[in-house]
């Protein structure tokens, strides 16, 4: 007996066949068990806000709340986006656009905002860095040294145009998917 | 060790039936009464005994506390104040959670200074250290945990930054950071759904914290306690029984623990905590100055250290990490470091960098903080991946004893080396 190799046996088949099967089903049990900690249908279904603007005066910003994180909506002057427009790109620490609307454009500033409403930036308000809000959506706010805004955690500091110019954050912050609904009303999400 | 001969005797005929069905007295008796402890183990020795303490504290306030508290973001705020203010005795019970936690890690970090100055993790106390590495990680995770729960800005900001963290992985393969982030938030921001799980495995880590300590004190056994002198035990003479002896010097240090538990807990019950935690918590503003709890702080300075938000949270993850890895970075030949005259200075300079890199990691990350953090932070890591192996390999260390009781009682009779420590002569083979 022990000199023979054993050929298989329909019993062989049977312990492979039923241990595939049972491994298969224990682990796409395990799916739902790691799914039910995403986002659920309430939280994604808070993912479009619409938000009136005409009281946003220039040079004031507001902060709005969409999918729970706070999105800054700032009105900017005209020396603000000169001061953005006229940023090298070569001095950027990230290239990128960072714009949900067109995500991987290099990151000028009139790739992250509307053409024709250039005053308006709308921005993810969460540093890159580990999430806190940076400061400068008040008058009374530190902006850093870039004039746009400036976050406490970890001292990044941030261009007119939302984007990292010093410090820790490794990305511009996040434009949202924006829309102008009409002149006075935008809708993020 | 493990394998001396059990002295139990059930004294009575219930006990002698009990042991024949289901031996657990046999079982304590053996492993916490007759079990032979080295006759030199000093007032560090203590510390084990003190954390099993701290553990069931833990447990019993927690579940006490889990009564009363509310894990939703509108209510958990106003809970913890409910618990303060009105559930009888809340007040009390609260703070020997809190303040429990902070002594706690007072306790772990002497009981792992005390393994790493005395060699307790070489040879043949691996699995036992590495054991002790995986309780002290799951004791993070559940302190974490716990400091979301009370819900004020230190909370929310604590969980949203440390979450974050996982975000730095969007920068090996972009997306799998937020993926995991949005995963652990149950949200696309810190919410009500986070501090709910948050709340969820709060409760469940304790547990797997008895299960790792069970293995620890298996381990522990199995291999025996290591000693001030770190030479192995050999004859009887060199241990006297756990109990009364060790059992009694755990409960002196535990009384003497004890004293500054309850002087903070009654009299500064806030002191180890942050007045920001007493704002409920405002996902719209952040506090200007997020400090995580004092006994992060040396890993929070490590994190802050390094600029690159990847690099930084690596260097963080590694410095827990290489704790594992000492039984085979260190080279000495000798496990106590009381023997070392070289490594003694450098694990003085260890000490002192951990204490530089908590209050390090307490102040504002920027100009000469940040400075210093680099330094230490370089240090932190040289003392494991340099001093560990090349001071063990270089230094002559002192002459050793021949036994702990020629330690403890000097050398009988004038002669040398070769005089036999009395009380060792009769077969010291024989435990």
């Amino acid at each position: 007996m022990a000199d023979v190799a054993e050929e298989p046996k329909r019993r062989d088949f049977l312990v492979i066949a039923g241990g595939t099967m049972a491994a298969v089903g224990a682990a796409s049990l395990l799916w739902p068990f790691v799914q039910q900690m995403n986002p659920d249908a309430s939280a994604q279904a808070l993912s479009s806000v619409e938000i009136d603007i005409t009281p946003i005066k220039t040079g004031q910003a507001i902060t709005v709340l969409w999918r729970g994180k706070p999105v800054f909506i700032r009105n900017r002057t005209n020396e603000e986006i000169e001061a953005a427009k006229a940023v090298e790109l070569a001095v950027l620490v990230d290239p990128l656009a960072r714009n949900d609307n067109d995500p991987g454009l290099p990151a000028t500033d009139a790739n992250r905002t509307v053409a024709g409403k250039e005053n308006w930036l709308v921005l993810v308000g969460v540093c890159t860095h580990l999430g806190c809000i940076p400061k400068g959506q008040s008058m009374a706010d530190t902006k850093g040294e870039f004039d746009g805004w400036f976050c406490p955690c970890h001292g990044s500091h941030y261009d007119t145009s939302g984007r990292i110019r010093k410090g820790p954050a490794p990305q511009n912050l996040e434009v949202p998917p924006v829309t102008f609904v009409s002149d006075t009303k935008i809708k993020i999400g | 060790m493990a394998q001396h001969e059990s002295t139990y005797k059930p004294s009575n005929n219930f006990g002698k039936w009990m042991d024949e069905r289901l031996p657990v007295a046999r079982l304590v008796h053996d492993s916490f009464v007759d079990f032979p402890t080295p006759r030199n183990l000093n007032y560090l020795w203590t510390f084990g005994g003190i954390l099993t303490f701290c553990l069931v504290a833990q447990l019993v306030t927690g579940i006490v506390l889990a009564m009363h508290y509310q894990p939703s973001a509108d209510e958990a705020f106003n809970s913890v104040e409910r618990i303060r203010r009105d559930v009888n005795f809340g007040w009390m019970i609260r703070n020997f959670h809190a303040v429990g936690a902070s002594m706690f890690f007072i306790a772990v970090y002497v009981h792992i200074f005390r393994g790493l100055y005395y060699g307790s993790y070489k040879a043949p106390r691996e699995i036992l250290w590495i054991l002790g590495v995986f309780i002290f990680l799951a004791m993070m995770a559940t302190a974490f945990m716990g400091y979301a729960l009370p819900w004020g800005q230190m909370s929310f900001w604590g969980v949203t930054v440390i979450t974050n963290l996982f975000s730095s992985l969007d920068s090996i393969i972009p997306g799998l950071g937020t993926s995991i982030v949005q995963w652990l938030w149950g949200g696309y921001a810190v919410t009500g759904a986070t501090l709910n799980r948050f709340f969820s495995l709060h409760y469940l880590l304790p547990f797997v914290i008895i299960g790792l300590v069970i293995l620890h004190v298996w381990a522990l056994h199995v291999v025996g306690q290591n000693n001030p002198t770190g030479v192995e035990p050999k004859t009887k003479a060199d241990t006297v029984p756990m109990g009364p002896y060790a059992i009694a010097k755990d409960a002196v240090a535990m009384f003497a623990f004890l004293i500054p538990f309850a002087w903070f807990v009654f009299f500064l019950p806030d002191y180890l905590g942050h007045a920001d935690n007493f704002t409920p918590a405002n996902p719209l503003v952040t506090p200007p100055h997020i400090v995580p709890e004092w006994y992060f702080l040396p890993f929070y300075a490590i994190l802050r250290a390094i600029p690159s938000k990847l690099g930084g949270v690596m260097a963080m993850f590694a410095a827990i990490a290489v704790l594992a890895f000492v039984p085979w970075l260190d080279r000495s030949r000798v496990r106590s470091t009381k023997y070392r005259p070289v490594y003694k200075w450098f694990f003085l300079l260890f000490v002192i960098t951990c204490l530089a890199l908590g209050y390090l990691g307490s102040k504002p990350a920027d100009g000469i903080y940040v400075f210093w953090a680099r330094i230490f932070t370089f240090y932190y890591f040289a003392h494991f991946i340099l001093v560990m192996p090349f001071v063990g390999l270089l230094e002559t260390p002192k002459k050793l004893p021949n036994s702990i009781s020629e330690s403890v009682l000097g050398k009988s009779g004038g002669g040398g080396g070769d005089t036999v420590p009395s009380g060792a002569t009769a077969s010291p083979e024989k435990r």
